[in-house]
C-alpha cells in the first residue's frame, strides 16, 4: 500500500470517502475550512457522493441525520463553536438511533475563543454534549495514521451502534503533515431495516425521539444506556508508551500526547523513567485499562490543552489508588516538548520517591 | 352495488386525530393523503413532520417518516431527496416552524431549489405550546405573549412567507390557499396535487401555504375561526399563486391527461 503525504484535515476526507461516506454538509469555520473544501472537490467527484455547503451548523447536522436515515453514510465536521450549534441534532441522532460522523477540529474557547489549537471540549464531547440520556462515542487520533484508521472505524462504529461517531482532534492536528497509508475499508454492515426509504408495498415506518409516555420514554432511555455498557465494556482504545519500570504515567490525548511522547523521550536521556498512558478513545474511556496500572505505578500526571476535563475521567478511573498531578494549557497556546519536559521533571522530583 | 362515494385515504392509517375539533391539521392531513393515493405515490414517498401540534404526523400518515427538530424539516428532507432522488419527500411545518425557528433552514432549502414540497400551516400562532404569538400573527391579535394584542412597535409584523419566497430565484411553485370552506379544501387539494406533480417532474421547490383555522387558541368556535380566516387573516395573507415556474409544456401535458 502506498504511502502519500496530506494534511490532517484531508485525510480525514479521504478516509471517509474511501469508507464510503456519501453526504457531507458543513458550514466554513476555522481551523476546519480544508476538510469543508477538500469535501466540496472530492465528494462530489465519488460516485453518488453529494456535498451541500449548509446555511448553519445546524442545518449540517439535520442533513446528515436525513441523509443518515435514508441510509447513506453521512459526515458533517466544524470547529467548537460549530459543534455547540449542532447539539441538538447530535442528541436528536443519538435518541433516534441513527449512525453519523462529527468531527470536531477544537479550538481555543469558551465563546469565540480564538483558531488555535486546543482541547477545551472534552466535556461537551464525553457527556454527550446536547440535551438528555446519551453518549457519543468519541476517537481521539495523535498521529495522521490514525485520523485515516479511526475515521474509518468512525463509521464502522456508527453503524455498529447506531449511533453518531465523533472524531475529537484540533487545529494543530488538522494541519499537521505525516505521511499516510489508507487501509482497505471494511465492508459496511448496515440492516437495511434501520434505513427510511418509502414503504414500497410494505408497511411504512417511522423515526422518532418523541415519547410522550413516560414509561415507554423510560424503557427507551434503559435501551439506549444497556447499548452504551455493552460500548463501554467492548470498544475502549488506548495506547501504552514506555510503561515498564516507569516510575511515573502521563496522561494525555491528541495532540496533548504527542508533545508528552516527545518530552518522555527527553526525560529518558535524563534518567527518568516516565510513562504515557493515551487514551484513545475518550469516550468510552480506557478506564479499567488505567486502574489496571495503578497497581504498579503510583504517580500521574495528566497533561491536557484545558483548564483539566479529562483530569475527572482520571480520577474516577484511578479511585485514589494514585497520587494525581494535573498540569493544562488552555487558550491555544501549546507548549513545546522541551517546555513540558521541565514541567514532568519537576514534578517528577517532587513526587517520585 | 352502492357506489363509494368517501371513504378513509389508504394513505392514512386507522387512527384517530388528536386535533382539536375544527382544526386545519386534519383536513390538510386528509388531503395529502388523497393527493398521494390520487398520485400513487404511497410506497414512494416520505415525509418530515415538525415539532408543532402535526410532531404526531406518522401516527396518521401511512408513509415512511422521520421526525425532524424544530424547524430543521427542510434540513432533514434535502438531505433525504438528494439521498433518494426518486422518492417525493415533503416536508410538513407551522408557522412558528418555518417562519421563526426554522426561517433560516426553509429559506435556503428554498433557494437551492431543493426539489422538495413544504406544506406550511399558517395557523398564527404557535398551536402545540399553548397560543403564543407566532411570527404570523395578526397586529392587534391576542395571544398568550401578546396579551394586549401584537403591538407592531415591540412585536413586529406578521411575516408574509409566500410573498418572501416568491422573491427566491430556487422556488418553482408557490401558492397561499385556505381550508375554511369546502371550496377551499378543494382548491387546497389541487395546490398540494399540483406541487407534489412539479416535484416528481422534477422541476424543483414547491411550497404551499395553508391559512388553517387554530380554534383552540384563537379561543373561536369552528364557523368562526373560518370566518375569521376570511375577514382578517386572509386580508393580510392572500391567497393566490404566487409563482409559478413550472415548464409550460409540462403544464399543457398535464391538462392533455
Ligand atoms: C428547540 C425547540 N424550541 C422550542 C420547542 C417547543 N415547541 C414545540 S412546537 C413549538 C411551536 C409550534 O408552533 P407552530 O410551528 O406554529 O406549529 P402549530 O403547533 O401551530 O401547528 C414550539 C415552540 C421545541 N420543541 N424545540
Ligand atoms: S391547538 Fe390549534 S393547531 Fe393545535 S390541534 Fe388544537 S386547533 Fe389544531
Ligand atoms: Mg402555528
Amino acid at each position: 500500500m502506498n504511502k502519500v503525504l496530506m494534511s490532517g484535515n484531508f485525510i480525514i476526507c479521504e478516509a471517509a470517502i474511501r469508507a464510503g461516506c456519501r453526504f457531507y454538509g458543513g458550514y466554513p469555520i476555522t481551523p476546519q475550512n480544508e476538510l469543508t473544501e477538500y469535501m466540496a472537490e472530492h465528494m462530489r467527484k465519488a460516485e453518488g457522493g453529494i456535498f451541500i455547503q449548509s446555511e448553519s451548523e445546524i442545518a449540517a447536522i439535520n442533513m446528515i441525520a436525513g441523509a443518515s436515515a435514508a441510509g447513506l453514510r453521512a459526515m458533517t465536521s466544524s470547529s467548537s463553536p460549530g459543534i455547540s450549534l449542532k447539539q441538538e441534532g447530535i442528541s436528536s441522532m443519538a435518541a433516534c438511533e441513527l449512525p453519523g460522523v462529527v468531527v470536531n477540529i477544537m479550538r481555543g474557547g469558551p465563546g469565540l475563543g480564538n483558531i488555535r489549537p486546543s482541547q477545551g471540549d472534552y466535556f461537551q464531547a464525553t457527556r454527550g454534549g446536547g440535551h438528555g440520556d446519551y453518549r457519543t462515542i468519541v476517537l481521539a487520533p495523535a498521529t495522521c495514521q490514525e485520523l485515516a484508521d479511526l475515521t474509518m472505524a468512525a463509521f464502522d462504529l456508527a453503524d455498529k451502534y447506531r449511533n453518531p461517531v465523533m472524531i475529537l482532534a484540533d487545529g494543530m492536528m488538522g494541519q499537521m503533515m505525516e505521511p499516510v497509508t489508507f487501509k482497505k475499508p471494511k465492508p459496511r454492515i448496515y440492516n437495511k431495516k434501520f434505513m427510511l426509504q418509502g414503504a414500497g408495498t410494505g408497511k411504512s415506518k417511522f423515526i422518532h425521539g418523541l415519547i410522550l409516555d413516560p414509561i415507554d420514554m423510560e424503557e427507551h432511555n434503559w435501551k439506549l444506556a444497556r447499548k452504551y455498557e455493552v460500548i463501554s465494556k467492548k470498544e475502549p482504545r488506548h495506547e501504552e508508551y514506555n510503561i515498564n519500570n516507569a516510575k511515573m504515567i502521563i496522561v494525555a490525548y491528541g495532540t496533548a500526547a504527542r508533545i508528552a511522547k516527545g518530552a518522555i523521550k527527553r526525560l529518558q536521556n535524563n534518567g527518568m523513567n516516565i510513562g504515557l498512558f493515551r487514551p484513545v478513545t475518550l469516550w468510552p474511556f480506557p478506564e479499567q485499562q488505567l486502574r489496571s496500572l495503578s497497581a504498579k505505578v503510583k504517580n500521574y500526571l495528566v497533561f491536557e490543552m484545558s483548564t483539566g476535563q479529562m483530569l475527572e475521567d482520571v480520577r474516577l478511573a484511578l479511585q485514589g489508588y494514585a497520587d494525581i498531578r494535573f498540569h493544562g494549557r488552555p487558550g491555544g497556546a501549546v507548549p513545546t516538548p522541551a517546555e513540558l519536559a521541565n514541567v514532568i521533571a519537576r514534578v517528577y522530583e517532587r513526587t517520585v520517591k | 352495488m352502492a357506489k363509494i362515494v368517501y371513504q378513509r385515504p389508504k394513505s392514512l392509517k386507522e387512527a384517530i386525530f388528536h386535533y382539536c375539533p375544527g382544526c386545519g391539521h386534519s383536513i390538510v392531513h386528509r388531503i395529502i393523503a388523497e393527493v398521494i393515493d390520487e398520485l400513487g405515490i404511497r410506497g414512494i414517498t416520505i415525509g418530515v413532520p415538525p415539532a408543532g401540534c402535526a410532531v404526531l404526523a406518522y401516527n396518521y400518515f401511512d408513509v415512511d417518516m422521520i421526525e425532524a427538530p424544530h424547524g430543521r424539516g427542510p434540513a432533514m428532507a434535502s438531505a433525504i431527496k438528494r439521498s433518494l432522488p426518486d422518492r417525493v419527500v415533503f416536508s410538513y411545518q407551522g408557522d412558528g416552524d418555518l417562519a421563526a425557528i426554522g426561517i433560516a433552514e426553509s429559506f435556503h432549502a428554498a433557494n437551492r431549489g431543493e426539489n422538495i414540497t413544504i406544506i406550511f400551516i399558517n395557523n398564527a400562532v404557535y398551536g402545540m405550546t399553548g397560543g403564543q404569538m407566532a411570527p404570523t400573527t395578526m397586529l392587534e391579535q391576542k395571544t398568550t405573549t401578546s396579551p394586549l394584542g401584537r403591538n407592531n412597535k415591540l412585536d413586529g409584523y406578521p411575516v408574509k412567507v409566500s410573498e418572501i419566497f416568491s422573491q427566491l430565484q430556487g422556488v418553482t411553485y408557490l401558492e397561499r390557499c385556505m381550508v375554511n370552506s369546502p371550496a377551499n379544501v378543494n382548491k387546497t387539494k389541487k395546490a398540494i396535487k399540483k406541487a407534489f406533480q412539479c416535484q416528481i417532474n422534477g422541476h424543483g421547490f414547491s411550497l404551499i401555504e395553508i391559512l388553517s383555522p387554530c380554534p383552540t387558541n384563537w379561543k373561536m368556535n369552528a364557523v368562526n375561526s373560518c370566518k375569521w380566516i376570511d375577514e382578517v387573516m386572509s386580508k393580510v395573507f392572500p391567497p393566490g399563486v404566487f409563482k409559478d415556474n413550472i415548464p409550460v409544456t409540462a403544464k399543457t401535458a398535464e391538462v392533455a391527461k
